[in-house]
């Protein structure tokens, strides 16, 4: 009974470490999905007193996708008043140019700030209007989450190592004998303590295992997916596979490593 | 003759204000049996514990099977542990394991092949009189019955040496006798050397031997 409350403890504070991590990497994930819907509508207006080639709009910035010139046409329909053709045609002339430019990706207010600053250089680029006011408020929400979970799973990362490291100190006292006695017959290290990282070890699989059916169901939660498509997010919550064999060299590792840093802390007892 | 153990003005503490062995001189031949005694808390069981490296000499040198304990890193100790055999008072078995294992212990340690492993325990079981008891875990025997245990251990690899802490202490005499066969054995047929700390020597010891008496933090050897 004992052993099993041991097991727990240590497979909880693993699990903490797992899930915040996890939460971490699906929070990333919506906002890189959400961040390629955006960028799909979103487009850079640039204005420019002459005819730019489009390669080399393109060459500014490798954030830039694609250019397009728009036609003044429609603008000069609505001026088409009591105007005659050969004054339109010298109007057309007279126009500057506008280039509706599609980016790679969403940008950050950042990112929108240096594209700016890159095209006014052009000497031949008047205006640049990149509808920052119209940056999406939900994008921002998303950014500021995604900020805030990342400091809350460095708190849990850092809370839950002591716990395990408290938790390995613990397991290595109950074996403490066993480990002596191996000592004073010249056992080396790794095989005195083989018992600390065989506990450790399993409970790292424990744990990646339950943290894998907690997610498997998260991933198949109708009021997860509904609360993300609310927003016009879709996205896979939990990769079977990928995630497992990630979650698990997470957790194997991180209790590898600090089983061994108790195991070099241990000292002979005289 | 070689000497197993040599040790020039070793001085032994456990702290700065206390010497329990102080500027102690002497050596010990291969083969041979040697007892130290002494009174309670007279430093036997602390030069015992220098001999296997738990505790290091404040001052001098002791060399143990060529290996000098000042300053020895812990791989060389580790290695100079797999060629000695220790029993103790306590008897100091691994409770989780079956007496089968603990016997096992230094032979898994010296990396023996699994079938040479279990053959040389099923010999030492029935060398100690334990072949009945198999598949038991410690705290199913008796005391003496554990020491057994814990003598084939010592014996189980042909250590070099076998360091014994008041091994028939708390144990009756049917056990006691067949340790001191057992310890009187090591010396005469596997020609081990053969250091026991105790309180009394047997009368019926069959053996030549030597003895080093500590008192005062000297150690006197005994004619």
């Amino acid at each position: 009974m004992k052993s099993i409350k041991n097991h727990i403890s240590l497979v909880i504070a693993l699990m903490s470490i797992l899930f915040s991590l996890q939460i971490f990497v699906i929070t990333d994930r919506a906002i890189d999905s959400y961040k390629e819907n955006l960028s799909k509508n979103y487009s850079v207006v640039v204005v420019s007193k002459k005819i730019i080639h489009e390669q080399d709009i393109l060459n500014i910035d490798s954030l830039l996708k694609s250019v397009s010139e728009l036609a003044p046409d429609e603008v000069i329909a609505r001026l088409n008043t009591g105007i005659g053709k050969k004054n339109i045609e010298l109007l057309k002339l007279t126009l500057p140019k506008f280039y509706k430019i599609k980016l790679k990706i969403y940008p950050t207010p950042a990112e929108i700030e240096k594209l700016t600053q890159k095209f006014l250089l052009n000497k031949s680029i008047i205006k640049v209007e990149t509808f920052t006011n119209n940056l999406d408020n939900i994008y921002k929400l998303l950014l500021l989450f995604k900020n805030i979970v990342t400091v809350f799973s460095i708190s849990i990362f850092i809370v839950t190592t002591l716990l395990i490291i408290k938790e390995l100190r613990i397991w290595q006292f109950q074996h403490s004998e066993r480990m002596n006695i191996m000592r004073l017959f010249g056992a080396p290290s790794w095989l005195r303590s083989g018992i600390l990282f065989r506990l450790a070890i399993t409970d790292a699989i424990i744990a990646s295992i339950l943290i894998f059916i907690i997610f498997i169901y998260f991933s198949s939660s109708k009021w997860i997916l509904h609360e993300f498509s609310d927003i016009g997010i879709t996205l896979t919550v939990f990769y079977p596979l990928n995630d497992f064999l990630y979650l698990l060299g997470v957790a194997v590792t991180l209790a590898t490593i600090l089983a061994a840093l108790i195991v070099m802390g241990h000292k002979e007892e005289v | 003759m070689d000497k197993v153990i040599i040790a020039n003005n070793l001085s032994l503490s456990y702290s700065d204000n206390e010497v329990i062995i102080n500027k102690a001189n002497f050596s010990i031949n291969t083969g041979s049996f040697v007892f130290i005694t002494g009174a309670s808390g007279s430093g036997k069981s602390t030069l015992l514990k220098s001999l296997y490296g738990s505790l290091k000499a404040k001052s001098g040198s002791l060399v143990v099977g060529g290996v000098e304990l000042k300053g020895v890193s812990t791989s060389k100790l580790n290695f100079l542990r797999r060629h000695i055999g220790i029993v103790f008072q306590d008897y100091k078995l691994i409770k989780e394991w079956t007496i089968e294992k603990n016997i096992m212990l230094p032979l898994i340690i010296n990396g023996y092949d699994k079938t040479v492993t279990n053959t040389q325990v099923e010999s030492l079981l029935k060398h100690v009189r334990l072949n009945h008891q198999m598949g038991k875990f410690p705290k199913e025997l008796s005391g003496g019955e554990q020491q057994r245990v814990a003598m084939a251990r010592a014996l189980s690899h042909n250590p070099i040496l076998i360091l014994a802490d008041e091994p028939t202490g708390n144990l009756d005499d049917y056990s006691s006798e067949l340790i001191w066969n057992l310890l009187e054995g090591a010396t005469t047929q596997l020609k081990t050397t053969v250091i026991v700390v105790t309180h009394h020597i047997p009368e019926t010891m069959k053996i030549d031997y030597k003895h080093f008496h500590i008192e005062y933090g000297r150690i006197d050897e005994v004619n």
